[in-house]
């Protein structure tokens, strides 16, 4: 399919980068007890860039069908997509060639394990009504094999394979309600038991209820909570609109903050396609023109720090905005945030420390106030508890928050140990997350809500 | 009315070797949609194209109920092969996950049904070099102004062809056209250094290019009044925390509308179906009928048949013909928005048409329809309405918001937020977030513009399901007065 791309783009005269997505998914969804909808979806997507002579370039995509029509097709169509402007000089074609391992064919679909999945929930369905408590959520396997060729001689392959378990658990009574996210490489992977026996201790804390006002609290961030909010200031370190001046990470009078202490804490946001766990595409995929460059694919990724020790060092782009002299580098599809010496511990340890505070669970329908100082407003949902004397005492009510991740990095007190997470607002692009729990000093809660 | 285009082998024989296949292996409900979605997103920085993007999706679903469970599969080859080998996947796993509910509320048969939405000219006729004139143009326009630093144009276009077809006999072909050009220009005042964005107004709308000439939107006179207002927005004082009057344009309302009574209204949130991700709803199947929802003032109205409607269709992704219905009247809960299940789990009757799918790939779930306030006969004049305030906002455009998962307590922010004194406009304030609860806020509903008033939002980018799908709905509104909402100053450290 790729090859016949090349070839079509090559009788055309026209520069290109054929990008190939094999991919399948499986998915299945459950509320009170009982299975929703479902679903087994394979898909096939060929992407082609058109480069070169000036111009800006051009990304057509076409998904379903793939017939020898459709790729000449979608070719001559990411042709006409080219503006006719000025293009700035592009940096060099990536040129990686893998050999042999190139034709190697997509990875098996994601169906198997879904059966044997729904069975192990359906006996959780049974558990969970027996002690009255009610089963809500949703698990996915995900497979995608990636091809990018270009017609300057790139050839690269990439497999992936990713599931992941989003659990709430509620009393029958919609009283009490805790929620649990993780992530692994196949679904016979995810452990809903243990997901559940978590779950149960949380909605212990729901015995005793205290109604709290707003105000300042010292809060214990979740690896979730923590996920949510670097992931928001990852999306937001994009080199380019930094240098429009429309991000938190643009200088006042032009430039980047790079070079600037964002935290006191010695933290690190780094992203690694080789981290254990956490592997994602070794080089760069650009799909289409968004904050990764169509001029980069295939280009090799390496371990990147984009704040190191606290001090914000590399920007979100592609080489083309680097070569401008901005500390910049290609985007990556995971995140870690790590502390210097590995972190002070789990969640429970820093409870354990704790003499008064707020523990979140999870947060939920994160939204940009303002761009220009990365303003969010977002709840806590599905469990915030008091905390006092190192033990969790009550559950309290949910809060909405206006904060800046920036702000909230400013005020860590203390990191915990560093652990995949699933973000709660993921969706299909998330990247693979490892955060560690954070003690946040004078968080501020704006409003209440009544929400369980 | 044009003719529709999906491509592939002829549609009915896709979908009788689906629906045959299940018809054979004994399921209760089948049924087969063939879909293409054509999107294009074009965005041009400063006149200049910065990218250019143009994907054609298209695939086969099928959804099935055997044996006691639904199940859903979808392939991307369109051959009657594969048709089949699809319901042969949907009923593994309708097998693998049981105890599922097989009533669907009745519904008359369509045979060889088709609908096209209405527009003059399909965008993706045009030369991109046509597209990117109107942009470019329009950016330059905005440039000339001294404060105005970048602008950055966004066009997004889609084509959406479905094909449906079921067991039951109906089969329905059907092509949506929709457009959404959209500016942004960023500003910096020379003398005092601050900055601040503003966003055209001019919402997403089912026409095609002559949208962008000047029919539904007046282009000409939005772009003429940017610099101006980005000017003053670049003056804005900070706003004092409190309680205000709020006046509210329809193109700040829309949202308010969508999450705090479209989504709140949905069936299958009342029934507790989308409590892990999108949440719940406050409102529960047996308020219908009983629920004051807000003020005597407030009618709102769902439909799947406006003109121009984002939402509109003739007939969902369940074969049910396209209708309008009350949500709330004279204040008062009157109506769910139902796909054919919730509307036989809730004992509706009848479904309201509700059930959509992104594509081919996605299993059709309740979304939204278009929903709106209607105006009141004879009501004010926006003018008016600001007239008989004496400490207030008036707020134009909609920007951030957030709500809870009971769709209770939310929190928005809007382009352009005008200080109200003694019944007139004084100057723009920055860092207006208005915070309440559905009910309340709705309560407080103390003015209802005129028809004049009236204008039609909407959003092109409204998700709900998982995975993730992606739904388009308009919101028409007029103008409104709510009395002594919360306002809180998002500029300050502890808001």
């Amino acid at each position: 399919m790729v090859e016949t791309a090349l070839a079509a783009a090559g009788a055309r005269g026209t520069e290109v980068v054929a990008i190939l997505d094999e991919v399948s998914s499986a998915h299945v969804r459950w509320a009170r007890n009982a299975f929703t909808t479902n679903g087994i979806a394979d898909d096939r997507r060929l992407t082609v860039v058109a480069l070169g002579a000036g111009r800006p370039p051009g990304v057509a995509t076409v998904s379903g069908a793939l017939t020898g029509e459709a790729v000449t097709a979608i070719v001559a169509a990411a042709d006409a997509a080219r503006g006719r402007g000025d293009e700035p000089e592009p940096p060099p074609p990536v040129t990686t060639d893998e050999g042999d391992g190139w034709a190697r064919p997509p990875a098996a679909p994601a169906a198997g394990g879904l059966p044997t999945f729904a069975a192990r929930l359906a006996a959780s369905f049974r558990s969970a009504a027996a002690a009255s408590h009610s089963l809500h959520g949703y698990a996915e396997q995900r497979t995608r094999t990636t091809y990018v060729a270009s017609s300057a001689g790139l050839r690269r392959r990439h497999e992936e394979s990713s599931a992941l378990l989003d659990h709430t658990v509620r009393s029958t009574d919609g009283t009490a309600s805790t929620w649990t996210g993780t992530t692994a490489r196949e679904l016979s992977q995810l452990d809903l038991d243990a997901a559940y026996d978590g779950a149960r201790r949380r909605l212990g804390w729901w015995r005793r209820r205290v109604a709290l006002p707003t105000g300042e609290y010292e809060v214990l961030l979740t690896p979730s909570c923590v996920a949510d909010l670097m992931l928001r200031l990852y999306k937001a370190a994009d080199a380019r609109a930094t240098l429009d001046g429309r991000t938190v990470f643009a200088a006042d009078g032009g430039g980047t903050r790079a070079g600037e202490r964002l935290a006191p804490a010695p933290l690190t946001l780094h992203s690694d396609p080789r981290k254990p766990g956490l592997e994602c595409a070794p080089f760069t995929v650009a799909r289409g023109t968004g904050a990764a460059s169509v001029y980069d694919n295939g280009l090799p990724l390496t371990r990147t720090g984009w704040i190191d020790r606290g001090v914000l060092s590399t920007l979100v782009g592609g080489r083309q905005v680097a070569a401008g002299g901005v500390p910049a580098a290609p985007e990556i599809g995971n995140l870690v945030l790590s502390a210097e010496g590995g972190g002070v511990g789990t969640l429970d340890e820093l409870v354990a420390r704790t003499a008064r505070g707020l523990l979140v669970t999870s947060l939920w329908y994160l939204r940009e106030v303002d761009p220009r100082s990365l303003l969010l407003t977002g709840l806590t949902r599905d469990g915030v508890y008091l905390v006092e004397d190192g033990e969790v005492r009550a559950a309290t009510n949910p809060f909405r928050f206006n904060a800046s991740p920036l702000d909230v990095l400013a005020r860590v007190r203390e990191a915990g140990r560093t652990e995949p997470t699933l973000p709660r607002e993921h969706d299909e692009s998330t990247p693979r997350t490892a955060m560690p729990p954070l003690r946040v000093a004078g968080f501020a809660m704006s409003a209440v809500s009544d929400a369980v | 009315m044009r003719s529709t285009r999906c491509s592939g082998p002829p549609l009915h024989r896709l979908a009788d070797a689906a629906l045959s296949r299940a018809r054979a292996l004994g399921g209760g409900y089948a049924s087969c949609r063939i879909q293409r979605v054509r999107s294009a997103r074009l965005e041009v920085a400063d006149g200049a194209v910065r990218g250019s993007e143009d994907t054609t999706r298209t695939g086969l679903g099928v959804r099935v109920f055997w044996g006691g469970g639904w199940g859903f599969a979808a392939v991307p080859e369109l051959t009657p092969r594969a048709a089949a080998a699809a319901v042969d996947r949907a009923v593994t796993l309708a097998k693998a996950c049981p105890g599922g509910d097989a009533d669907l509320a009745a519904e008359p048969v369509y045979p060889e049904a088709t609908w096209v939405s209405p527009y003059r000219t399909n965008p993706f006729d045009l030369p991109e070099a046509d597209r990117v004139a109107v942009l470019a143009g329009w950016s330059a326009r905005l440039l000339r102004a001294p404060h105005v630093r970048t602008v950055v144009a966004y066009l997004s276009t889609v084509q959406d062809n479905t094909f449906y077809a079921d067991l039951a006999g109906t089969t329905a072909l059907q092509q949506r056209v929709r457009v959404h050009p959209v500016l942004f220009a960023f500003g910096e005042d020379p003398r005092t250094g601050a900055r601040a964005a503003l966003r055209t107004l001019g919402p997403p709308t089912a026409r095609g290019w002559e949208y962008l000439e000047g029919d539904g939107w007046d282009w000409d006179a939005e772009l003429a009044s940017v610099p101006e207002e980005l000017a003053a927005k670049l003056r804005a004082t900070p706003v004092e925390p409190g309680r205000y009057d709020l006046v509210m344009d329809p193109s700040h309302l829309w949202l308010t509308i969508h999450e705090t009574v479209g989504h709140a209204t949905e069936a299958d949130r009342a029934l507790g179906h989308e409590m892990s991700y999108a949440g719940g709803t406050f409102v529960r199947p047996e308020d219908v009928g009983s629920l004051r929802f807000g003020s005597p003032l407030m009618h709102v109205t769902a439909d799947r048949t406006s003109a121009h409607g984002l939402a509109t269709v003739g007939y969902d992704d369940e074969g049910v013909a396209a209708r309008s219905w009350d949500l709330v009247r004279d204040g008062v809960l009157t109506g769910l928005q139902h796909d054919r299940r919730t509307a036989a789990r809730t004992g509706a009757g009848r479904s309201t048409g509700c059930a959509y799918a992104e594509s081919a790939t996605h299993v059709p779930l309740p979304r939204m329809p278009n929903v709106s306030l209607r105006p009141a006969t004879g009501g004010p004049g926006t003018g008016a309405l600001i007239a008989g305030v004496e400490d207030g906002i008036y707020l134009v455009g909609s920007d951030a918001w957030s709500i809870d998962t009971r769709r209770h307590s939310f929190q928005f922010t809007a382009q352009r937020c005008y200080r109200i004194r003694h019944g007139r406009l004084a100057g723009q304030l920055a860092g207006v977030a208005y915070q309440g609860d559905t009910t309340g806020f709705w309560g407080a509903l103390r003015g209802v513009g005129g028809p004049d008033t009236y204008g039609v939002f909407g959003a092109d980018q409204c998700g709900k399901g998982q995975p993730l799908q992606l739904a388009a709905t308009s919101h028409g509104c007029p103008a409104t007065l709510f009395g002594g909402v919360r306002v809180v100053n998002t500029g300050t450290a502890a808001p």
